[in-house]
């Protein structure tokens, strides 16, 4: 069995309760930390376990936390973003629902270690019946003197706030995410000014996300090195996976960074298999924003390596051949699915979600679909194809946030790689636009 | 104690440097070359949403993308994207590339076209045109074409108050208007509603802003999505004549421009500076209800001076750089005709005969009125 940390527990009765995640162990780390660690050594512990964010962008969260800004007299806050919207990416509410009190005790060492006094849990407005099993908790923890006043007679000070959404997947997006918590429109903000020196209400604030911030009480149990010792090179420690689609066993999986594509789609542990006669046909590999792989390129990258669940392996090849991890939504296709109109799909939730401040996000993102949704319906034309390559290149690169990036990359990606499939529904529009109906013509399946 | 000044910034921009005080932006240092020299105005990144007298403004539009070239002398490398030059501020020895980098004219291009796509182009029957911002940022830098075969977007129009209104379906969303409604009132009635290409401005449930200084969303709209009531369909702007004026207002700086069509004021509206910004905002009452001559002590004629057709000659033939598809097609499809008039390039026969025009179709619209 592989390693597990953060679900190592997660199906002992009765987790969700203080009582009952104190006797697994729980928040012995918040002990430890606040009382025989200084905030900064615990960032430098941060640093060297490697750990990477997981909300989809993978950046080194000590590194973050060594950012923030710390000037005399004003507040610093850490934010735990839980407003996981991603399509194909579901393991956050996962691990809330299940064993809130990770999340609690990993936000209680995060806010210790970047001196904030008040740190806030955005989690999307949908999931409201999460948010009260995060009250629950955080008011069994505060009865039990790990939040609130003085917390452990260590003279430390933390107040913990549960915030909703309104169901915008673009409040997800830092920035974004801060003016919905100050009560204002949800749009991203430009930057510079990052958060770590301007944030929440204008002072030094780290956003992270919801698994990044449960990784903490095993670093500062079983320290740093034992955590990079998991996984590989510069994917150190353990993801969470929420596979969905075309397998036997969807779910939330926590893999060891490293493991095989294959493995983890074909073994029984995890994914379990493609379903029964049914052939491998393309892979999202890390929710609806990143590149789609056609089967060729999924189990072994260009040059012929065992393609890996790491960050390096997946984003192997670049673009061109490769994907990204992103927050590890793995979305698996077979043949039975059309890309046409899994790419309308996508473009059509990146529309509905764009938050219209910027013109060629708002402005492309309802361009893209309306093509899109020609061609799926038998109304395209050859040159919408490139035209639909030009659109993307011209969003890509030029918006306030990377909400324009993740609009334009599964429709580049789909064309670069199944490219005859758009072809095949504009040249055979009345047979492609049938119910059902399928591209049949050749491609590699696995 | 001695004062210090502030050390200067030096820029590269398009080859030209530039020194400039910390905390400048890009667009700044690009409008002081342009201010001190005017021959270099075409230098300047167009703004559609940026707004120097609205602070937080800009970033929005993306039509001032540039590339940094270099990033400052202490760390060269070039930025990775192209970046807004509105909100993006100088370093010592950065290098910023605008029209001598395709990359930026491309991205630029595809910027219009992506505000053009939703926007109904009603042109011909907008209070905006020969003023409007979108005209002249498609003219400069547009395509002549359009790829764009779907639906456009609607709404219906609206009134915010009595003497606002907004056509929604010209808006580009450039915030401008929300900005001033923020910095003039402290009750925040005027923002945005939904999201994507679905947004649009709003009064907080069609509550008008009975506010003083509601009518300057109109100045700052560089569309036609914000309109004067009491202007609605009178004149094209080009047949109109504008004159500075001031008078003594309690309210506000009471400096003006009034717009004549003969004898008439048919329009009121705030100075705006070289760059289409009004730096002043004046009250309803200036804006509204004084339209009589007698209200008015004159200035003098308005110096319009760049980016509109009131500017004189703006879209004559010889000083058509850009694009050239305005020459091609001319080439192409059009016969030459025999037309023996000369150019006249000083200023003030141009006012003349503007002057003259103006008379003669406010005569003939007068005509049309009687019969
Ligand atoms: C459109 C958009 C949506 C996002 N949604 C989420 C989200 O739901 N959850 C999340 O953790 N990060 C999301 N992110 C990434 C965040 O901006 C941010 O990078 C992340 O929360 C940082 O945390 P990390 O470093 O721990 O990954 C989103 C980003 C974008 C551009
Ligand atoms: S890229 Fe899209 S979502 Fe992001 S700020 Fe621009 S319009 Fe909003
Ligand atoms: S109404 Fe005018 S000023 Fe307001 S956002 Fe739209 S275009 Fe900008
Ligand atoms: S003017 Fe700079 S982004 Fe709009």
């Amino acid at each position: 069995m592989a390693k597990k940390i953060l679900t190592e527990h997660i199906n002992v009765p009765g987790i969700e309760t203080f009582d009952v995640y104190r006797r697994q162990g729980g928040y012995t780390a918040v002990e430890k930390a606040l009382k025989t660690m200084t905030p900064d050594e615990i960032v430098e512990e941060t640093k060297k376990s490697g750990v990477r964010g997981r909300g989809g962008a993978g950046f080194p969260m000590g590194m973050k936390w060594g950012f923030l800004a710390k000037p005399e007299g004003v507040p610093r806050y850490l934010v735990c973003n839980a407003d996981e919207s991603e399509p194909g990416t579901f393991k956050d509410h996962y691990l809330m629902k299940s064993i809130p009190h990770l999340l609690i005790e990993g936000m209680i060492i995060g806010s210790f270690a970047l001196g904030a006094k008040k740190s806030f849990i955005y989690v999307r407005g949908e999931l409201m019946y999460v948010i009260h099993i995060l009250e629950k908790a955080i008011a069994e923890a505060k009865a039990a003197g790990f939040l609130g006043q003085n917390i452990l007679g260590t003279g430390y000070d933390l107040e913990l706030i549960v915030q909703s959404g309104g169901g915008a997947y673009i409040c997800g997006e830092e920035t974004a995410l801060l003016e919905s918590l100050e009560g204002k429109r949800g749009n991203p903000r430009n930057k510079p000014p990052f958060p770590a020196v301007k944030g929440l209400y204008q002072s030094p604030t780290v956003v992270n996300n919801v698994e990044s911030i449960a990784n903490m009480p095993w670093i500062i149990n079983n320290g740093a090195d034992a955590y990079a010792g998991i996984g590989i090179g510069r994917s150190t420690g353990t993801k969470l996976i929420s596979a969905s689609g075309h397998i036997k066993k969807p779910g939330v999986y926590e893999i060891e960074l490293g493991v095989s594509v294959e493995e983890f789609l074909n073994s029984d542990e995890y994914c379990g298999g493609i379903r029964d006669g049914h052939h491998l046909k393309a892979l999202v590999a890390g929710g609806s924003s990143v590149p789609i792989l056609p089967a060729h390129l999924i189990m072994k990258t260009a040059n012929g390596e065992d393609r890996l669940m790491s960050y390096e392996s997946l984003s192997d090849g670049g673009f061109a051949t490769g994907t990204m991890l992103g927050s590890g939504g793995f979305i698996v296709f077979d043949e039975t699915a059309c890309i046409v109109r899994n790419t309308w799909n996508f473009a059509r939730f990146y529309h509905h979600e764009s938050c219209g401040q910027c013109s060629p996000c708002r402005e492309g993102t309802g361009w893209m679909e309306k093509v899109l949704h020609r061609i799926e319906h038998g109304h395209g034309s050859m040159h919408d194809v490139d035209l639909l390559v030009d659109i993307s290149k011209k969003i890509e690169g030029n918006t306030i946030c990377p909400l324009g990036d993740a609009a334009a990359w599964p429709v580049a990606s789909a064309i670069r790689h199944f490219r005859d499939e758009f072809m095949w529904h504009i040249t055979n529009p009345h047979e492609a636009s049938q119910p059902g109906a399928v591209y049949q013509g050749e491609m590699a399946l696995v | 104690m001695e004062e210090t000044k502030p050390q200067l910034i030096k820029i590269t921009f398009d080859g030209i440097e530039v020194e400039v005080e910390p905390g400048t932006t890009i667009m700044q240092a690009a409008r002081k070359i342009a201010e001190a020299d005017e021959s270099q105005g075409h230098l300047v990144p167009p703004a559609m949403c940026y707004y120097k007298p609205l602070p937080t403004s800009g970033g929005k539009c993306r039509a001032c993308l540039v590339k940094v070239a270099q990033g400052s002398a202490k760390d060269p490398r070039p930025m990775p994207k192209l970046v807004p030059s509105c909100i993006t501020q100088v370093q010592e020895g950065m290098v910023v590339e605008n029209t001598t980098n395709q990359g930026v004219l491309d991205t630029r291009k595809s910027i219009v076209e992506f505000l053009l796509i939703n926007h109904p182009l009603d042109c011909p029957i907008c209070d905006q045109a020969g003023e409007c911002h979108l005209q002249d940022f498609a003219f400069e830098h547009g395509s002549v074409k359009t790829r764009y075969e779907e639906d456009r977007r609607t709404f219906d129009k609206i009134d915010i108050g009595p003497f606002v209104q907004l056509h929604m379906t010209r808006c580009i969303l450039c915030y401008r208007c929300v900005y001033t409604a923020d910095q003039i009132t402290d009750k925040r009635v005027h923002g945005v509603m939904n999201r994507g290409d679905a947004s649009e401005i709003s009064t907080y449930i069609e509550k008008a802003i009975d506010n003083d200084f509601s009518g300057n969303v109109i100045d700052v709209c560089p569309v036609g999505a914000l309109t004067d009531k009491t202007y609605r369909f009178k004149n094209r702007v080009w047949f109109s004549k504008p004159e500075d004026a001031h008078c003594d207002c309690s309210k506000c700086s009471g400096k003006v421009t009034l717009w004549y069509r003969g004898d008439e004021v048919i329009r009121v509206t705030a100075r705006k500076n070289t760059w289409g910004e009004v730096n002043e905002f004046i009250c309803n009452t200036c804006r509204f209800e004084r339209k009589k001559t007698s209200d008015w002590v004159l200035e003098g004629p308005t110096k319009v001076k760049r980016s509109s057709v009131i500017s004189a000659n703006k879209y004559r033939a010889d000083l058509i750089k850009k694009p050239d598809f305005a020459l091609k097609l001319a080439a192409t499809q059009f016969k030459p005709i025999d037309d023996t008039r000369e150019f006249v390039t000083d200023g003030e026969t141009i006012r003349q005969q503007s002057i003259e025009n103006n008379d003669k179709a406010n005569h003939r619209s007068l005509l049309a009125k009687n019969n």
